[in-house]
This record gives C-alpha cells, sequence and structure tokens, in this order.
C-alpha cells in the first residue's frame, strides 16, 4: 500500500482532496446503482474483468484519498472513524454497499413490484415474481389449520381471555400481590386450561365439538408454546432444586433426568411420545396426541428450564443461605422467602432464552402429524391447485416467526438491562 | 431422630414415586406387548432388513442386516454433523469478529447476520433450503460448470473425486511432516528458555507441511487423479452426471440450515469470549514489549479461547441434536433410517426408540464428559 501513500492527505490540502474523493466515490455508487437499477453499463469501454472491478477501484481510490486522522471536520471525522480506518475496512465496507445495491432491484421487483396480491386462483399469478395471492387465499388456513372457518372466532375470543388472564398480576391490588406466585403457578395454568378446552375444544355451553385434529397453523404453535411454557417452569423449578439438594436419592435422580433430557434431541423426544408412549399406557386409556406432544415437550424443556434456574441458585452467594438459617428457616421457607425470590430475578434473561429456543422448537411438531404453521405450509405446498409456491410460503412463515422470536430476545435484553441495574 | 426422619423419610418417598411410576409403565407395555403378540428383544437387529438407503458412505444394500442400517444412519449423522461444525465454526469466527470490527457497515451487517439466523426456526431454515432454493437450481443438462468441474443442480452436487496411488506414502509423509512440526517446537521452546532466541516456527511449519508430501509427489510414487462429473444422457429429457462424488441435495440443504443457524450463536460465544479478556491484559502485554501479533497469540487468545471453547462445544452438540431434522426432508440420518423406516417393518418401537435416544444420549454425555476434564485442565488456578 506503499504506492497509494502519494494520494495520503494532510491538514493543509485537506478539503481538495475529499472533494476529490468523494466524488470518486460517487462515481463509483453511480456506476453501481445504474447497473443494477437501469441495467445501463456506465463503463462499457472497459474490458471485461475490469468493468466489473472498476467501482472498486475508484471507490478504494477515493477512500484512501479522504482518509485522514484528524481533519477537524466533524462529518468527515465521524466517516473516516467508522467505515474508512484503513484500506482493508475500506475495501469490505465498499464490498458490503456494492452487494446491498446489487441485491436490492431483484429482491424489491420479486417481492414488491412484480408481484401479485389480487385475484384468488392461482391464474392471478402470470407475473415473475411473487405470487401473494397464495398467501391470502391460505391466511386463514396458515392462521388457524383445519379448523372450521365459522368457529375462527373461538380461537380469537380464547387467545384474548388467556392474554388478558395474564395480564391479572399488574392490576392486582397491592395487599393481594403476595399471591402472585401461587396465581402465576397454580391459578392461572388451571384457568388457561379451562379456557381452551371449552371455547377450542368445545363440547359444551352449545359449541360444537373440534377434535385436535382438526387445530393447527400459528394459533396451535401458540396453544403448544404456551402451555409447553407454564408447565415447564415448576417443573424445572423442582428438579433445580433437586439437583442443588444434600439428600443423595433426590440430587442423583434430578441428575439422571436433567443429563437424560438434555442428551436426546427433540426430535426422537417426539417419536417416543407418539410411537412408544401409547405402550406405555393402560389398555383401554386413551390420551390425545396433542396432549401426548405437549407433555414430551415440557419434559424436554423442563431439564434445559432446570438448567439455567440452578444457575441462579448456584450464583446466590453463602450468606444468603447462612442469613436465612441462622433466622430459624426451614428449607421450604428458606427457599420460598429468602433464595428463590433472588435466583429467580437473576435467570430471568436465561428462562428468555429457554423460552425462546421453546417457541423456535415448536414446528417440530410437524414430524409427528400435528399441522402447526410449518406443517399447514407442507399441506397447502403439495395441493395440486397451487403447486410451486414453496418460496412464498416459506418466506411468509419465517418473516412471523422471526417477528415473534427478535420481539422475544429484545424483550429478554430488555429484561437483563434492568435487572443488572438493579443489583 | 428427627433428623433422621428428616433425611431418609423425603428420599424413601421420591424413590417408591419413581420406582412406581417405572412399575406402572412397564407394567402396561408388558400387557400391552402380550395381548397384541409383540416380544421384546433385540434379536431383529442381524435380520435382513430389505430395505434401501438413498445415500450411504459404506456398502449397503437390501439384503444387510438392520444392525448395518443402524450404522449407516448413525454414519450420515455424523457426516452432516462433521461437516456442518466445520463451516459453521468458519463462519463463526468470521462473523464474530466482525462484530467487534470498528467499521459501522461490518458491525451492523454481522449483527443482522447473527439476528436473522437466529431467530427463525431451524425447522423452516431447512425447508426454505430444501423446497424453494435448491428447487430453483438447473436441470442437469443446463447446469453451468463452477470451478471450472464442479456441478450444482437440482439433483445435487457434483465434484471430481480424487484417484489415489499409493495413498499410504502420502499419509506417511504428512505424517512425517508433523512429527517434524512437533520437534521443531520443542527445539524452538527450548532455544527461546535457554538462549533467548526466536525463530519463526510458523513458517518452518507451513514449510514443511507443503514440502514432505511434494516430495512425496515426486519420489515416493504418489499419484493423484481427478475424475470429473461428465454429462450422460439416461433417456430423451434425463440427464445425469456420471463419475466423481454427487451429494445429494437433502444434505446441502441440511448442512447450508444447520451452519448458517448455528454459527450465529458460535459466532456470539466467540464475540462473548474477547469482549471477556480485560483490556487491561492488552495493555500490560504490550507495555512488557510484546508485538501486536505476540499479544495476540500469547495472551489474548489462550484467555478468550478458556471462554470460547465450553459455549461453542455445547453449540456443536446441539447441531449435533439438531441434524435430526434431517428426517423431515428425508436425508437419511440415524433417525429417518432407523427411528423411521425401520421401525417401521419391525413394529419394535420401545427397543428402536430407546437404541435411537442411547446413541444420541452416548455421543452427548461422552463430549459432556471430555469437555468438564478439559475445562478443569485449562481453568485458571488461583492461589
Amino acid at each position: 500500500m506503499q504506492i497509494l501513500n502519494f494520494l495520503k492527505p494532510n491538514r493543509d490540502n485537506i478539503k481538495n482532496y475529499s472533494i476529490i474523493g468523494s466524488f470518486l466515490v460517487l462515481v463509483s455508487l453511480i456506476d453501481v446503482i445504474s447497473n443494477a437499477f437501469l441495467k445501463i453499463n456506465l463503463t462499457f469501454f472497459l474490458p471485461g474483468s475490469l468493468t466489473t472491478l472498476f467501482p472498486l477501484i475508484i471507490g478504494l481510490i477515493g477512500l484512501n484519498m479522504m482518509r485522514i486522522d484528524y481533519s477537524g471536520n466533524k462529518k468527515l471525522d465521524l466517516l473516516n472513524k467508522n467505515i474508512n480506518t484503513n484500506n482493508f475496512n475500506a475495501l469490505l465496507t465498499l464490498v458490503i454497499l456494492f452487494s446491498i445495491i446489487k441485491a436490492l432491484p431483484q429482491s424489491l421487483s420479486w417481492m414488491i413490484f412484480d408481484a401479485t396480491i389480487s385475484g384468488d386462483s392461482k391464474d392471478a399469478c402470470t407475473g415473475t415474481g411473487a405470487c401473494w395471492t397464495y398467501i391470502k387465499v391460505w391466511f386463514r388456513r396458515f392462521m388457524y389449520g383445519m379448523y372450521p372457518n365459522e368457529f375462527h372466532w373461538r380461537i380469537n375470543t380464547a387467545f384474548i381471555l388467556v392474554i388478558a388472564l395474564g395480564f391479572v398480576g399488574y392490576f392486582m391490588k397491592e395487599n393481594l400481590k403476595k399471591y402472585l406466585a401461587l396465581y402465576y403457578v397454580i391459578i392461572y395454568p388451571v384457568i388457561a386450561y379451562l379456557v381452551i378446552y371449552y371455547l377450542i375444544s368445545g363440547g359444551s355451553f352449545g359449541l360444537q365439538w373440534v377434535e385436535t385434529g382438526a387445530w393447527g397453523g400459528l394459533s396451535l404453535t401458540f396453544i403448544v408454546s404456551f402451555f409447553c411454557l407454564i408447565f415447564c417452569f415448576p417443573l424445572g423449578m423442582i428438579f433445580a432444586l433437586g439437583r442443588r439438594s444434600n439428600l443423595p436419592a433426590i440430587k442423583y435422580i434430578s441428575i439422571c433426568y436433567i443429563e437424560f433430557w438434555r442428551g436426546v434431541p427433540l426430535i426422537t423426544v417426539l417419536f417416543m411420545s407418539s410411537v412408544m408412549f401409547p405402550m406405555f399406557l393402560p389398555e383401554d386409556f386413551f390420551m390425545d396426541k396433542l396432549v401426548r406432544v405437549i407433555i414430551a415437550i415440557t419434559l424436554f424443556e423442563a431439564a434445559y428450564c432446570a438448567e439455567v434456574i440452578r444457575g441462579g441458585l448456584q450464583s446466590l452467594p453463602r450468606g444468603q443461605y447462612d442469613a436465612a438459617k441462622s433466622l430459624g428457616m426451614g428449607y421450604w421457607k428458606m427457599h420460598i422467602f429468602v433464595i428463590l425470590p433472588q435466583a429467580l430475578k437473576l435467570v430471568i434473561p436465561g428462562i428468555a432464552n429457554t423460552f425462546l429456543a421453546l417457541v423456535k422448537d415448536t414446528p417440530l411438531i410437524f414430524v409427528v402429524g400435528l399441522a402447526e404453521l410449518a406443517g399447514m405450509l407442507a399441506l397447502a405446498k403439495t395441493n395440486p391447485k397451487w403447486l410451486g409456491f414453496a418460496m412464498e410460503g416459506y418466506i411468509f412463515a419465517s418473516i412471523i416467526f422471526w417477528i415473534i422470536c427478535y420481539a422475544m430476545s429484545k424483550y429478554s435484553y430488555n429484561l437483563e438491562a434492568k435487572y443488572k441495574t438493579e443489583r | 431422630m428427627n433428623n433422621i426422619v428428616k433425611r431418609y423419610i423425603p428420599q424413601i418417598l421420591v424413590i417408591l414415586f419413581v420406582v412406581l411410576i417405572f412399575g406402572f409403565l412397564t407394567l402396561n407395555a408388558q400387557t400391552n406387548m402380550d395381548n397384541r403378540g409383540i416380544d421384546f428383544g433385540f434379536g431383529f437387529l442381524s435380520q435382513e432388513s430389505s430395505f434401501d438407503v438413498q445415500f450411504s458412505l459404506i456398502e449397503y444394500s437390501g439384503s444387510d442386516s438392520y444392525a448395518r442400517a443402524f450404522l449407516v444412519g448413525l454414519l450420515n449423522t455424523l457426516l452432516v454433523s462433521f461437516i456442518s461444525i466445520i463451516i459453521c465454526t468458519i463462519l463463526g469466527v468470521v462473523i464474530g469478529v466482525a462484530r467487534l470490527s470498528s467499521n459501522y457497515l461490518i458491525k451492523n451487517s454481522a449483527a443482522w447476520y447473527v439476528e436473522f439466523f437466529r431467530n427463525i426456526p431451524l425447522l423452516l431454515q431447512i425447508f426454505f433450503w430444501y423446497y424453494a432454493a435448491l428447487r430453483a437450481l438447473p436441470m442437469p443438462e443446463k447446469a453451468n460448470a463452477w470451478f471450472g468441474v464442479t456441478y450444482m443442480t437440482v439433483k445435487g452436487y457434483y465434484i471430481p473425486s480424487m484417484v489415489w496411488q499409493n495413498l499410504n506414502i502420502f499419509l506417511y509423509s504428512g505424517l512425517a511432516a508433523i512429527i517434524a512440526i512437533i520437534v521443531l517446537r520443542y527445539y524452538a521452546n527450548n532455544l527461546r528458555d535457554t538462549k533467548g532466541k526466536q525463530i519463526p516456527v510458523l513458517l518452518y511449519s507451513a514449510a514443511l507441511l507443503i514440502v514432505l508430501p511434494l516430495l512425496s509427489f515426486l519420489f515416493g510414487g504418489v499419484s493423484l487423479e481427478f475424475e470429473i462429473p461428465e454429462l450422460k444422457k439416461l433417456s430423451k429429457i434425463s440427464y445425469i452426471y456420471e463419475g466423481g462424488i454427487s451429494l445429494p441435495p437433502e444434505l446441502i440443504a441440511l448442512v447450508l440450515a444447520l451452519s448458517l443457524y448455528t454459527s450465529t450463536f458460535v459466532a456470539e460465544c466467540v464475540r462473548a469470549g474477547i469482549e471477556g479478556v480485560s483490556k487491561g491484559q492488552k495493555e500490560a502485554a504490550a507495555s512488557v514489549g510484546l508485538t501486536p501479533n505476540q499479544v495476540l497469540k500469547l495472551v489474548i487468545m489462550p484467555q478468550a479461547l478458556r471462554i470460547i471453547i465450553p459455549p461453542t462445544t455445547n453449540q456443536y452438540l446441539n447441531l449435533t441434536k439438531n441434524s435430526s431434522l434431517a428426517a423431515a426432508i428425508a436425508y437419511p440420518d440415524l433417525v429417518l433410517v432407523f427411528a423411521g423406516t425401520a421401525l417401521m417393518q419391525t413394529g419394535k418401537a420401545i427397543e428402536i426408540v430407546s437404541i435411537t435416544m442411547l446413541t444420541y444420549l452416548t455421543i452427548s454425555l461422552t463430549i459432556a464428559a471430555i469437555m468438564n476434564w478439559y475445562n478443569k485442565k485449562i481453568e485458571i488456578k488461583e492461589k
């Protein structure tokens, strides 16, 4: 890079150099943009390979001319500090910029400008772009599965009720707050179960019975992750305490449990729940497939939950235990009033991550024949009237899952930041 | 007395509870199997499997036993995990370092890469690559050559295979190079400790690694030929490539999805590791007169690796377990071949699911045990 040294500016001539430099960068950008958007090759007079490298070389020279340790010009300094610290950095900057520009027109025209959304059959999609009509027509199926169209309000009502009940804690009166844990661990799951059972399954109160085989789509994803979430937390807590116990039998049983579930893939657990588990039940005892899957995922995630909670328990200083004991508290009193409140606060981000993993794992129930979002996509993809739109379907599902998971992970970051400052 | 009650009663109750549950389940299984006329046993493993597997690393046909089918599945699982681990490590290190870059664009592109691939369920990613992206590839007869000799088609990726003469001599020369490097390192360390002289070990090692195998080509009678895949017409419209190695699209989709997904986690581990080394360490090392390269090699890396390796191994384990999602796109891995096809044919649900789970459990526990031992070894021993 010694050769380029004569292009180096100093404090006196930086003004001219930065003008020439930014002009060169501008030229390179215009060249790439016109190439990508307008399909015009401005450098047609150059030989083949040089044409593609031309904007890169020009841009590099331009950035090199603008680079200076300190110029006094705030904008220029900011630019140099952030994207132009040395030649390698400048090269990477240009490569990233150019690839974004090159990819934009293609993806934009496929996703938006050439795409179709009108009409309600495959014939509407004649363009070269994406066929969002497919998503529009199948939208209800993707959301509610095979659940009868006229009953979709039941799913919606149930979800709204369950969410509303979940927020009860925020509005509870001060003197009732001590029962909050009891509410969330025992009362809430029971009420939620009853709401979902009576509203979505139906069968009484004049609501028609809808079997679980018809449930599906994104709503099933929510149902499965919701139940696994509320059940795996208390279970995980029990095993975390068990693993920390000084009673050997309890300790080793907990260790075996945790290590077993953490060592096997979820898909084999689901296989077990669907083909092996029925063999272990009494002969004329029938358990719904969905219930079996929820139990399997709960047992599986509880092991991960337990490890996260154990981390929190371990990070508490010994003094907390000693202080509680010296006040004459027994094992349960000590844990309920002193240890667990502090430990659980510490592990909130870890728990949020476990729940995130749980939500991302729910599409796996597809392998045992429950058609949640991924399963519905697979069904729709093979429908003879709608062949050839796999891409649109998977992009749609990815966007939905991405939004859910991204929101959850951002929320867990926030919680982490919040509880970090409190300590 | 009170103490003994407090200590033993809960344990006895828990043990009783566990025993009762297991007893209840076993009893049910016994009656169920008696009623359906199924007997429990692993004898089926030596029976003829009579199903075919699409892709196998070892010789396999329908006349082989179920045990061999199990081995085929296990090897396929290990293959896909191995390739993905290598790719995800490279990608993860690059992205993790990029996230710490001072360049605004690089930092943010890397951050978005992580956020993007981490937050989409793996199964969806596998489906996307397999059903959407790879289906858009050209048919074999229309495929353009990549790097001149490899062909990416909708039916798979065709790469040249290597035909070796006297492969063992080549391997011996490689082994000799490695031994020479170890001796050289020992000698260099010795020289540094006793006389304070430095020799460029890395340069010499690279030279040894290149020169010795090269000599084996010149004098050892080793020769290497490439068998390049060639287009062959099967029928009027059906073409296929012959010769070379063909990687099925299932394998490619799986490797792509697994390595992109896991690389985001590896990247986070790498970032945390490098950030975890305190700035004072770097400054202290620089102030004793080490060069920037030495600072990185002797001070930063050993400490960063101590933080990076344990969670990264965990990610490798997760990757291996996640590779079981192969069953969803019909890549013949352990779950599909054994817990899928073999279970269908024999109906031995309990035996087959337990064998499959135990296999994964063994892999996990072995690696976990090795990691624990390693962690103990590299732990900073504070006085």
